[in-house]
């Protein structure tokens, strides 16, 4: 499979959010608005890339019994150099983001990836891979905040361009279901057309 | 196996050390840059460094800054923290040092977005900007106060109004030097579901 | 009187699933049986209440002496996982009826974010409770872990049966599997957004 075809496929044909349905917590949990959907969306990119690296050039060494546990652990040393960087430059968005970075860790992507990718595919296979799947899921992810930003608040990116309040429910969490259940099934009409 | 495990946990501590040391400075680089940035927001200009110091009342320890204008004390930025809907609403509130609130910054705040969060907006935080407690009563409308609460949200409003009253508690102690009555965190709001007020359309699945 | 605010407040007001989203995949993967949804609900209640008690000392006795409190996320994963291990042993010894029914949810409980989540959350985030604010101590901790994973029971089981019902009806073919169970789910927690409000 070519470099090119690894990154794209995490797009459309293998998007972890729409198709896989993989991550859902983050997903629900963080997409109140677009920029912060792309936040977290990014952030899991961050770790996916380089975990899905660095699994991907131990995997020989590492017996099989204690896999998951060796992956656990470099999955969790990778989200807290994460932390550590976010902490200190973007500390806004790793106030917004909460809990839920240092919850990448238990993202099934990111552990799905490495066993199901990484740990048999070369290092520069393992980086085009975990940064097509981490775009997708970047791009899945803004664009449920966006959705759920219009109608919530009326507004996108954070620029408002509806005046007073929207329709709160889609703020809150009933609309996070609500609006991922309508994007699944438009990305599968659509998906189904081509 | 132990052992390879064992050596992938040792890497990562030895990573996950080397970073943290590399980050550490940043961090709380970071950390100072937001408490001034507030200091700088809740105060009208100073000279040098706001001092940080704490004051003990009630058995418990406050933290806030003094700042200095042409030698004398202009005013002092304290912190202060009350119960809203979903944790607490703490604020950095600047008083100057006539007793008048020149202005409040939101440094923490769990409330729901699109309600709550509102308090962030500078549609509800500009009634307490140059607010002096004398003249403007410190309660929102609906207890007979002076400050409009946020739709759907009396209870975020009415913790960001107690911790305002909480920051003037503590101002009164540092002037005054007397024990301080610092309001309960807790909003007095168990009168909440008997009132109905034609006039305001909150519903009670909304209300925070 | 303060438990009670506990247990009310975060089984329904702020239900973990429904509210905080903590624990969505397997909300959504395995609550196609009500059977399922029970022995998994009855899984997570064992090991988040363990998980968070030796966290909870983890931290106040451990990290923080030591000056290591970065070591968290990482610390606190490598302790699930080894309890997910050891509940899984020990109950294969004990119970081999229990084992039976919880065991083959227990390995998928290490990547669960509820329980990670709730540990992170007693040790980080101060609560009120009708009090003021304040870092919850031990026994507090562990109320709040026990009763967040009796609201992820309560969510998990209401939703099975939703969805048990679900399946014997006529579903339009793009919605299907997981988009009517959202559905479902967002109508589930609007029910539960009724109940903000109740214990501040």
């Amino acid at each position: 499979m070519g470099k090119f075809r690894l990154i794209t496929k995490g797009l459309v044909k293998e998007n972890p959010t729409f198709v896989l349905l993989l991550g859902m917590c983050p997903t629900l949990a963080t997409t109140t608005s677009a920029l912060n959907g792309m936040g977290m969306g990014l952030a899991t990119m961050f770790v996916l890339v380089l975990s899905n690296m660095a699994i991907s050039a131990t995997a020989p060494y590492i017996p099989d019994k204690v896999r998951i546990p060796s992956y656990i652990v470099i999955i969790a040393a990778f989200v807290t150099v994460l932390q550590f960087i976010m902490q200190a430059y973007t500390p806004a968005m790793y106030e917004t983001l909460g809990l839920f970075i240092p919850l990448i860790v238990v993202n099934c992507i990111v552990l799905g990836r490495a066993e199901a990718f990484a740990n048999k595919n070369s290092v520069v296979d393992s980086a085009c891979d975990g940064l097509g799947i981490g775009l997708g899921f970047t791009m899945s992810l803004t664009i449920l905040g966006l959705v759920r930003e219009i109608l919530g608040s009326g507004s996108a990116f954070g620029f408002k361009f509806i005046e007073g309040d929207g329709i709160l429910a889609f703020v809150l969490a009933p609309g996070a279901f609500l609006a991922l259940a309508y994007l699944i099934v438009i990305f599968r009409k659509i998906t189904k057309m081509n | 196996m132990v052992l390879s495990l064992g050596i992938i946990c040792l890497v990562s501590s030895g990573i996950l050390a080397v970073v943290y040391a590399l980050t550490k400075k940043p961090i709380e680089a970071a950390a100072e840059k937001k408490t001034n940035d507030a200091i700088m927001q809740v105060l009208p200009a100073f000279d040098g460094q706001p001092e940080r110091l704490s004051i003990e009342a009630d058995g418990k320890v406050y933290e806030y800054y003094q700042v200095m204008k042409d030698g004398n004390v202009s005013g002092y930025a304290i912190t202060a923290a009350a119960t809203g809907f979903g944790g607490p609403v703490s604020l950095m509130v600047g008083v100057t040092s006539e007793g008048i609130v020149y202005n409040t910054s939101v440094l923490s705040q769990s409330e729901t977005p699109g309600l709550g969060a509102k308090c962030t907006e500078p549609s509800f935080a500009d009634q307490f900007k140059n607010l002096d407690p004398a003249v403007t009563r410190l309660a929102v409308k609906k207890d007979g106060g002076d400050i409009d609460a946020i739709t759907a949200s009396t209870i975020t409003s009415r913790a960001y109004v107690n911790a305002v009253n909480n920051a003037l508690a503590i101002f009164k102690a540092i002037t005054e030097g007397g024990d301080p009555e610092v309001a309960s965190g807790t909003s007095t709001a168990s009168d909440q579901a008997t009132e109905t007020c034609p006039a305001e359309t909150e519903s009670a699945s909304t209300e925070e | 009187m303060e438990y009670l605010i506990i247990l009310v407040s975060a089984i329904f007001v702020n239900n973990i699933l429904l509210a905080q989203f903590l624990g969505c995949c397997p909300f959504l993967g395995v609550s196609n049986k009500l059977s399922t949804a029970v022995g998994m609900s009855g899984a997570v209640c064992f090991v988040i209440t363990l998980a968070t008690l030796v966290t909870y000392l983890l931290q106040y006795y451990v990290l923080v002496p030591l000056h290591i409190e970065f070591m968290q996320t990482i610390s606190f994963i490598l302790v699930i996982a080894a309890l997910v291990q050891m509940v899984e042993i020990i109950l294969k010894k004990i119970s081999p009826s229990l084992y039976q029914a919880l065991g083959i949810f227990l390995p998928l409980i290490t990547t669960n974010c509820a329980v990670l989540g709730i540990a992170l959350i007693v040790v980080t985030k101060e609560f009120t409770f009708g009090e003021d604010p304040h870092m919850l101590n031990l026994v507090e901790s562990v109320v709040y872990a026990f009763a967040s994973s009796l609201g992820f029971g309560l969510a998990m089981i209401l939703f099975a049966g939703l969805r048990e019902q679900i399946a014997l009806n006529k579903v339009p073919k793009p919605f299907k599997g997981i988009p009517i169970a959202l559905v479902t789910a967002s109508i589930l927690a609007m029910a539960f957004m009724g109940f903000s409000g109740m214990v501040k």
